[in-house]
């Protein structure tokens, strides 16, 4: 899978020749400074912006708008608040046979944790619950890519790391390939096995830095503070606080 | 899960109906105090409006008119529904549309339905079409802005979600749309039932000869009959109060309470 050089923006000149591969189950997050256009590659390769200029190829095919074989997850937080989580994690799956459609939903509602909950509505559930009641939606669906957009920046420190320890075991789980944009370079080296450093703007990837750490990681371990140290360097940042 | 939570939260039972019980006790009775020390034998004290009521329900006309302001309202309403609902969704939706539109609604929207009235004599004459376009010339515009509104602020993501499962357009009206403007359709019509209300009186006033507007305007002219005029106006705001009542029922329904308060 590739995506190769593309150029885009409203007006701006955001995205400089980004060329990248990323293996079939290969979990790459891609990290860059605020504004650098991380979200706005990803909203391209997802269908959902059209560059100005440039191609956009997913898997050989130009992208032409948004494809249940690539679902996103939004960090806003997608799920339907008309519907029920049972309702929301089928949400896809309109083709099937009810029968399977239940089977499917009562796999991925388990999966994620949130059995018992599915007559809830997501009013009723935690920022948390519901972004993993939108894992679980993209996952019924069966995708061959999940493209995620900082979905964990809404939530608390604890929560996150929660939620990141069992999008690990799912991933673990389900061998999707993942595409995980996030600002937060922890959560990168935490998560994946591949950082794709991103540039300011005109941005394009500048450093590609391998994750080869074995899972479960360890966040205090000397390989571990490593990468995380080059990811800075990466992006002409510090790890000393204070004069 | 959350049904019981905000009773312990809430306002004790004690404040919601004893508060507004000794607030209304002192109303009367203020009222009463001002007719009898005024001396004035038009103006009618609550007992007298009471007896008016009464008067009013044996002879039979109470529920008479009743009965005809509510039809009138059913039908302007409805018809306001059917129209008005579509009519904002296309709006909001199609922008060639309500750049189109747009600016003609808004100058028809702030004419008062009361202007209406004599345009309405004028090509229905004086029986009960009458009225019924005048409510539904009142209530068509709330319920059409309120859906262009909700249209047009749907939350984007909702939007790419579900074009992300690759529904076609009649499936995204269906299943994404038309749910997630349906609080703010629901606002809409209880705007527009407060104003059907308010101008069914008004049309009855002039344009025929029964129901709640009729009676009240019939009293003060066949006789000056104040008690029944009063007794009129009771009547309107009792029955105004439980049209709002039955509206806000639609708040409750679980599709759309996440468009209300809190979340």
């Amino acid at each position: 899978m590739s995506f190769p050089g593309k150029t885009a923006g409203e007006q701006i000149h955001v995205l400089e020749r980004i060329d990248l591969e990323v293996a079939a189950g290969e979990f790459v997050c891609i990290v860059g400074p605020s504004g650098c256009g991380k979200s706005t590659l990803l909203n391209i390769v997802g269908g959902f912006l059209q560059q100005t200029r440039g191609e956009a190829l997913v898997e050989g095919q130009p992208v032409s708008g948004p494809d249940p074989r690539r679902i996103f997850v939004f960090q806003e937080n997608g799920v339907f608040p008309w519907l029920t989580v049972r309702e929301n994690i089928g949400f896809g799956l309109g083709q099937k046979s009810a029968e399977e459609r239940d089977k499917t939903v009562a796999h991925y509602t388990e999966m994620v944790g949130l059995t018992g909950f599915e007559a809830a509505y997501p009013r009723e559930l935690s920022g948390g619950m519901r972004q993993r009641v939108e894992i679980a939606r993209a996952l019924a669906a069966s995708p061959d890519i999940i493209y995620m957009d900082e979905p964990f920046g809404a939530l608390d420190f604890i929560t996150r790391l929660k939620m990141r320890s069992d999008l690990i075991r799912i991933w673990q789980a389900e061998k999707k390939t993942i595409l995980f944009v996030t600002h937060d370079i922890e959560e990168a080296v935490q998560l994946s096995d591949r950082v794709l450093v991103m540039s300011k703007r005109p941005a394009t990837i500048q450093t590609v830095i391998d994750i080869d750490l074995p899972r479960p990681r360890d966040l205090d371990s000397p390989g571990y503070l490593h990468k995380r140290d080059a990811i800075f360097q990466a992006m002409g940042m510090s790890v000393r606080i204070g004069a | 899960m959350s049904d019981s939570a905000p009773a312990t939260r809430g306002p004790s039972r004690v404040s919601v109906i004893l508060l507004p019980l000794v607030v209304g006790a002192l109303f009367l009775a203020a009222w009463h105090g001002a007719v009898k020390s005024s001396g004035s034998d038009i103006f009618p004290t609550p007992m007298q409006v009471a007896s008016g009521l009464g008067e009013l329900a044996q002879q039979g006309l109470l529920l008479k008119y009743i009965v005809a302001s509510l039809f009138r309202v059913t039908w302007g309403f409805t018809l306001a529904v059917v129209i008005g609902v579509p009519l904002g969704l296309l709006l909001g939706w199609f922008a060639p549309v309500f750049f189109a539109l747009n600016p003609f609604i808004q100058i028809l929207r702030p004419i008062s339905p009361i202007a209406w009235i004599p345009v309405a004599i004028l090509w229905f004459g004086v029986k009960d079409t009458a009225p019924v376009f005048l409510i539904f010339l009142a209530s068509v515009f709330p319920i059409a802005v309120c859906a262009t509104a909700a249209v047009q602020n749907m939350q984007p993501v909702y939007l790419r979600a579900a074009q992300n499962f690759g529904l076609s357009k009649g499936q995204l009206f269906r299943r994404v749309i038309f749910p997630s403007c349906l609080p703010q359709i629901i606002t809409g019509l209880r705007i527009a039932l407060g104003i059907a209300w308010l101008v069914v009186v008004a049309a009855e006033m002039i344009a025929v000869d029964s129901g709640l507007g009729y009676l009240i305007i019939d009293a003060r002219n066949a006789g000056k009959r104040y008690d029944l005029v009063v007794a009129g106006m009771v009547m309107i705001g009792l029955i105004g109060l439980v049209l709002d009542l039955v509206i806000r029922r639609l708040e409750r329904f679980d599709e759309v309470r996440w468009g209300y308060s809190n979340r």
